[in-house]
């Protein structure tokens, strides 16, 4: 098992959604994809995002991106112009994301 | 009828760079110019603008960005389509009819699309049944005082756009255009597209998703942004689409940025929510069905896009005053530029208390920018050399908070050593802005559009 970042192997942009951020993910091969699915579950970026994420973590599939798609609600502080937050619209949550570190066989 | 049409997106919010647009039009081939001006918050700060002046409401950045290019537009024979109109599409034509007399070009036609602002119409909609509940936590208008509701606009689709240009409009200016019918209304009045073309409409739509916030596709915003050549003349893409539906996403030769599978990709993600079922006043889009395929050197092609029938509602934006807020910053140095800036927010909560002026927990916001702020509990340092201390609060009562403006400036002298960088004098308390997202029986609301000769 060796220690790996996601952002070794995937990338990410994220943005507001209402009073929540969206993360997507993606990776650039099938197997890496795979990897995805099994290591990210909404319960394991929920905890990721602990100290960012007040609410529920849902999550989506595109495929044909080899993307998840992650709803992190009300993780921006109120979101729009009742945020106090530096990132109110969650524009820095992907590469949050990608500072995941993470075992990989 | 043209076998391809170039559609390019030069504006991606109210804010964005001039250059956008005004390169796009002299750097490369062209048949349309798509512009977004509008953001959730921003027809809010327009009805603010407008209720001050009657004249104003529009994105006045647009008719600046025409004051450098109109007669080259218009020469090259390029179709600009913009939400540019806000809450005033009626003030912004006659700002550009007046611009384009004053540059003497003769014959330009200009159409605005009218019909999305209901702000007017509110009371009778909910008289007649429209609850227009929030779609995030369910509660009905009704709660809310009408007299703080500062605008209520309905997402507008491409057929409205279509109609325009079927007018003979060179230029189409509408209010809350949704963002993909910047680009699907021009395609759909190009290839003579129905509104039962849901696959076809579906992927102008995603074609729109991904251009509509300008270079975020070309490079902008890019995790890999090492691979990205010449961020200062990055260009801003161009859309060809073909008529079954299938599209490249492009830029203009010789321009900076990239485009590969990778800057599609992050940009088909932005703001989604489920990619199963993107909704739009036109159709549903299946995201998941997009075929993204390297093709070239900045050329990437998307086929088939499947699509469904829309829902029968609108979405509806509102936006309402909701109290104040106001936030201020110091610069704290080492040593322990940590411990000191946590200790100054420790000082200025205290001292508020001590003049019976008290917040709760969820309405305050300190920040230590430079230890972590971002990815909080994910990447912090423990040392960081100095500190940017963010210290914010809200509430409904403005004294309040003006008087908690009062206590930042005093920690230069009063607090731990190495405290620097006030600027600004006091932070005073502004308006804060919620946002209402509802949705309205399509049936209830009618556009209308119009044509103008100069």
């Amino acid at each position: 098992m060796a220690k790996i970042k996601l952002a070794d192997i995937a990338q990410a942009r994220s943005g507001d959604k209402g009073d929540g951020s969206n993360v997507g993910i993606f990776a650039h091969n099938q197997a890496d994809y795979e990897f995805l699915k099994e290591v990210l579950t909404p319960e394991r970026v929920k905890q990721h995002f602990a100290k960012i994420c007040k609410g529920d973590v849902v999550r989506y599939e595109a495929p044909n991106l080899l993307a998840l798609n992650f709803i992190l609600h009300d993780s921006l502080g109120g979101g729009g112009s009742e945020s106090l937050k530096t990132d109110a619209q969650g524009k820095t949550h992907g590469l949050a994301l990608l500072e995941m570190e993470v075992e990989r066989a | 009828m043209r076998d391809k049409v170039l559609i390019a997106n030069g504006q991606g919010f109210w804010g964005d760079s001039i250059l956008g647009p005004i390169r796009l039009v002299r750097e490369g081939p062209l048949d349309y110019l798509a512009l977004d001006y509008l953001a959730e918050v921003t027809m809010s700060i327009m009805q603010k603008l407008k209720s001050r002046n009657p004249a104003m409401g529009y994105a006045t950045d647009f008719v600046a960005m025409l004051d450098r290019i109109l007669p080259e537009v218009a020469d090259k024979g390029i179709k600009i389509i913009a939400n540019a109109g806000g809450v005033n599409p009626h003030g912004c034509l006659e700002a550009v009819l007046e611009l384009a007399r004053k540059k003497g070009v003769k014959g330009l036609k200009v159409g605005i699309i009218e019909g999305d602002d209901i702000l007017d119409r509110l009371p009778e909609l909910i008289e007649s049944g429209e609850e227009m509940r929030n779609l995030d936590d369910g509660r009905p208008l009704s709660d809310i005082d009408p007299e703080r509701i500062s605008s209520a606009n309905v997402y507008i689709g491409a057929p409205a756009v279509a109609e325009c240009l079927a007018q003979g409009a060179d230029i189409v200016i509408g209010g809350r255009i949704t963002d993909p019918a910047l680009v699907a209304g021009p395609l759909m009045h190009e290839f003579g597209w129905g509104e039962d073309q849901f696959d076809q409409l579906a992927a102008a739509t995603v074609a729109g998703h991904i251009v509509e916030c300008g270079a975020q596709c070309t490079g902008g915003n890019f995790t890999a942004w090492r691979d990205v050549d010449d961020y200062v003349r990055i260009g801003y893409p161009v859309i060809e689409a073909h008529k079954d539906g299938t599209f490249f996403v492009t830029k203009h030769d010789g321009t900076g940025g990239l485009i590969d599978r990778r800057t599609v990709v992050h940009q088909l993600l932005y703001e989604m929510g489920d990619p199963e079922r993107y909704l739009g006043p036109d159709c549903t889009a299946q995201f998941t069905s997009a075929q993204i395929e390297e093709v070239g050197e900045n050329r990437v092609q998307v086929s088939g896009v499947k699509g469904t029938a829309p829902t029968d509602t609108f979405k509806v934006s509102i936006s309402y005053h909701d109290g104040y807020k106001a936030s201020g910053q110091l610069t704290v140095s080492g040593p322990d530029a940590l411990a000191k800036a946590k200790l100054c927010a420790d000082i200025v909560w205290g001292r508020l208390e001590l003049d019976g002026c008290t917040f709760e927990e969820h309405q305050k916001c300190v920040e230590f920018v430079g230890a972590g702020v971002c990815h909080e509990g994910i990447s912090e340092t423990e040392n960081p050399s100095e500190i940017v201390l963010r210290i914010g609060v809200k509430d409904a009562d403005k004294k309040k908070v003006n008087r908690f403006g009062m206590e930042i400036v005093p920690l230069v002298t009063s607090g731990p050593p190495g405290v620097t960088g006030f600027a600004g004098g006091r932070p005073k308390a502004t308006d804060i802005i919620s946002y209402w997202p509802a949705l309205i029986d399509k049936r209830k609301v009618e556009t209308s559009v119009r044509v103008e000769t100069v």
